[in-house]
């Protein structure tokens, strides 16, 4: 029995998650896996490319979160070729990768995760997308969504050439130019995106904050695992997406290691199993202890509620606020509730919205130097970020042409996969009694992987609705009892 | 009148191609007003039964993105081309393949052992693979099966028209929809889009000389690039010349050189061998060894002139002894 869910960057797979739960004689769930249908194998044929054509090839793994991608691999490709990118081009790139944070997690609040909250949790399925959130929220506040992030993907469009794959990174620098046209015009859809993210912040204190069964279902043991968390934070230990230390800390928040870029094999390893197309990450000092949480797991979480997790705050004020109310209102750091990390996204997205409002008033964003020309020979190179679903790491190693002779890519969904497998069997065990299970259950077991926003561009990622799911229950004697699906 | 029925399928697709159609923004709803939309899997609930349960042709049209890699992909297009009346490959990987048909310069083995064994963050000492069938300790489970190549659309179904793009540019995309609705159709096996180079658009033709007289080729990031002249001119293996216009020549706006996710014009049978021969005519030798040291400097000529296109090209693939084609 499998559950097949996700599709994670590398593992990409075709449309379809599946969730095949195993239950015992007395009707209650043995067990709930979750796999990935299918490879596409990036590792290889990046082999005998040049290094820099990685930032537009890889973004195809891809296109829901075809920047991180390009930017993981810039930045790879710095190291690889021992560049530093000049400083407009570095203040260019940081803006470029917020103004994609915050288009990215307005689509995943609005579109895909929100529903479940918006419009609730159990509500008909036929409402539970974007349109049902539009009739609840108001048509205006639908229009002001699909506006803002029209907005921000035009200012990406202008900057990166496309905005999904784009074409901005080189080793070294970025390939545009900011004109002071383009600054002045950034620098209005930054203060729109400021006061877009205290909105959605209102809209979920207003809608799922106030409903106490919402809250209840937030803090209930179905959605919590006490996992370690990993995320990037600069020198102040306070979060960052573009650059700085992979800080990782404990199941009771205590920081259990802090590592530079290049250090990552020392901590982070990938355990296969034959059920997946999708490897399983983990702490490689603690090993791999199979899918239990806890201090003796290696298993940990990436992502928003991760990130906030391993901050000591938020580099800017709005934020900082926001910061300080959800864990005041949560209990304290590390909080472990799987779908707090709609709120933690919300919070993420004010971060990036404020930095771009730093970035596009910055004099030098608009300097002529955008590119330091390599000259060093190539060998390796890491470069890492934290995508929207959490840290993501490129690494190459090349001839001296800069042409690929191999590459690691750790996505982001991978680092979330072991606890997304474990949220899925614990939801359906906690949810489904007696063998019963309806459209309301399904959802919410759903809802225990579509917290983590798993990078399944066939899942979750795009218009209203539903991550496409087969639910298939099967007796202790191998029997299909009922199959509920909602895909292909 | 009922409203034409639409379907929208992917198969191995990263998603880009989705995302393209929620780039239509407020457009979006006069699509959805003008068509009933009856399978979108990752927009909506109908399933697989749902599209069994449809009679022949009952669609008036299915777009489908994504390359075709998997058992399982191969038997869903299947099944839609049966159920729609008209099918569009949606997109460079569902065109020409894509860059994930990239894979086919190598082994399937290949590409497994990159992932689940070399994979410098992999510790897997048993060499466990993802398998077609195995058992839980409650019971079987399985997994599609990939296929040792990547393949197009057209490859495995008939196919009535493409849409090219990587993903396609959402002008393209509403054009395309208007016309199946108003039933203003080229011929069958047409591309919808200009069949134009993207060199007569582009801002920068002006400045593109007659005669290009290169000596020398560089990569994007071992010159400082002007925003304004010829790409090629100033030596960036630009494929405008012989890549399919509709895309307002993106990547040139991003001063970036066009790598040809368009396609080529209709005039052109293997995009990788026109834009080969393309480049080689620009240079300024009629000397063989010089025109070879020059075009050496072009480090990966497979990746560079098929780079969505692999699958569909006269080569399909790499040759591979186990049976890859
Ligand atoms: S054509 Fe491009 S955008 Fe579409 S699925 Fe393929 S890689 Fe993604
Ligand atoms: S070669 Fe490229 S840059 Fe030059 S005119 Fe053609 S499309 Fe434009
Ligand atoms: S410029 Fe070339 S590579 Fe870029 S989007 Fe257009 S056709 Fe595709």
């Amino acid at each position: 029995m499998s559950t097949k869910v996700t599709i994670d960057p590398i593992t990409r797979l075709e449309g379809h998650g599946k969730i095949d739960i195993f239950l015992n004689n007395e009707g209650s769930v043995d067990h709930a896996y979750l796999q990935i249908p299918e490879l596409r194998g990036f590792e290889q044929f990046a082999v005998g490319r040049p290094a820099e054509d990685m930032p537009q090839i890889t973004s195809r793994i891809c296109g829901v979160c075809p920047t991180a991608h390009h930017m993981a691999s810039t930045k790879a490709l710095d190291d690889l070729y021992k560049v530093e990118p000049t400083r407009t081009a570095r203040l260019i790139r940081e803006l470029f990768y917020m103004t994609f944070f915050v288009e990215d997690h307005a689509l995943h609040f609005y579109y895909l995760g929100g529903p479940d909250f918006v419009v609730g949790p159990t509500a008909p399925k036929a409402e539970r997308n974007i349109l049902g959130v539009l009739g609840k929220v108001g048509m205006e506040v639908g229009l002001k969504v699909i506006t803002t992030r029209k907005h921000l993907r035009e200012m990406m469009t202008e900057m990166g050439g496309k905005v999904i794959h784009p074409v901005l990174g080189k080793p070294g620098g970025v390939a545009k130019r900011m004109t002071k046209e383009v600054q002045e015009k950034y620098a209005k859809v930054a203060r729109d995106a400021v006061d877009f993210g205290l909105f959605s912040l209102q809209v979920f204190r207003d809608i799922v904050l106030k409903n106490s069964a919402y809250v209840d279902a937030i803090v209930s043991d179905t959605y919590t695992h006490k996992t370690y968390y990993m995320g990037m934070v600069d020198k102040n230990n306070q979060m960052n997406f573009y650059e700085g230390d992979i800080r990782v800390v404990d199941p009771s928040g205590k920081e259990y290691c802090k590592f530079p870029t290049g250090k990552y094999l020392d901590y982070v390893a990938e355990h296969v199993e034959p059920w997946s197309y999708m490897k399983f990450c983990y702490l490689k000092p603690l090993g791999w202890k199979g899918f239990v949480d806890g201090p003796d797991s290696g298993i940990y979480s990436v992502a928003p509620l991760a990130r906030v997790n391993v901050t000591e705050g938020m580099p800017t004020p709005h934020a900082q606020e926001a910061y300080a109310e959800f864990f005041k209102t949560l209990g304290g750091r590390p909080v472990h509730h799987t779908l707090a990390n709609h709120w933690a996204r919300l919070i993420e997205l004010l971060y990036a919205a404020e930095r771009m409002v730093e970035l596009t008033a910055d004099p030098e964003i608009i300097g002529e130097n955008i590119l330091n020309i390599p000259t060093n020979t190539p060998k390796e190179g890491i470069g890492i970020v934290e995508a929207p679903r959490g840290t993501l790491f490129h690494h190459y190693q090349s001839d001296e042409r800069g042409v690929l002779t191999a590459a690691n890519l750790i996505v982001a969904t991978a680092g979330n996969a072991a606890r997304t497998a474990m949220s899925v069997d614990k939801a359906a065990k906690g949810l489904i009694k007696n063998g019963k299970c309806d459209d309301g259950v399904m959802n919410m077991i759903e809802m225990a992987f579509r917290a983590y926003d798993p990078c399944h561009g066939c899942a979750t990622h795009t218009l209203p609705g539903s991550m496409p799911l087969i639910l298939r229950m099967i007796d202790p004697n191998g029997n299909l009892i009922e199959e509920i699906r909602r895909d292909t | 009148m009922s409203k034409p029925k639409v379907g929208f399928y992917w198969c191995a697709s990263c998603g880009g191609c989705e995302e393209a159609i929620v780039d239509l923004d407020e457009a979006i709803l006069d699509v959805v007003a003008a068509v009933d939309v009856v399978f979108w899997p990752c927009a909506m609930d109908f399933k697989r039964s749902d599209v069994e349960a449809m009679k022949d042709n009952e669609m008036a049209v299915c777009f489908i993105n994504g390359a075709v890699r998997s058992d399982e992909q191969l038997e869903m297009v299947e099944l839609l081309r049966k159920k729609a009346g008209l099918v569009v490959a949606f997109g460079s990987c569902s065109h020409e393949g894509g860059i994930p048909g990239l894979a086919n310069l190598y082994t399937k083995a290949g590409v497994l052992k990159a992932a689940y064994g070399n994979a410098f963050s992999t510790v897997n000492p048993e060499y466990t693979l993802p398998m077609a069938e195995f058992s839980f300790p409650e019971g079987k489970g399985t997994l599609p099966t990939l296929f040792e190549t990547v393949k197009s659309l057209d490859q495995v179904i008939d196919v009535d028209y493409f849409l090219p793009g990587c993903p396609p540019p959402v002008k393209l995309i509403v054009n395309a929809v208007m016309a199946i609705l108003k039933g203003e159709l080229p011929e069958k096996g047409a591309v919808l889009a200009p069949d134009m180079a993207q060199c007569d658009e582009c801002p920068r033709k002006d400045t593109k000389p007659e005669k290009l007289l290169l000596k020398q080729f560089y990569r994007p990031f071992q010159i400082q690039v002007d925003h304004e002249k010829c790409l090629l001119a100033q030596g960036l293996l630009c494929l405008g010349p012989v890549t399919r216009q509709g895309c307002n020549n993106s990547c040139m706006v991003g001063n970036m050189p066009c790598t040809g996710c368009m396609g080529p014009t209709s005039r052109v049978r293997d995009y990788g061998a026109k834009a080969l021969s393309a480049i080689a005519t620009s240079l300024d030798s009629n000397d063989d060894a010089e025109i070879v040291a020059v075009m050496d400097s072009i480090v990966d000529p497979a990746g560079t002139f098929y780079r969505y296109s692999l699958p569909t090209s006269l080569m399909h693939r790499a040759n591979v002894t186990n049976g890859g084609k």
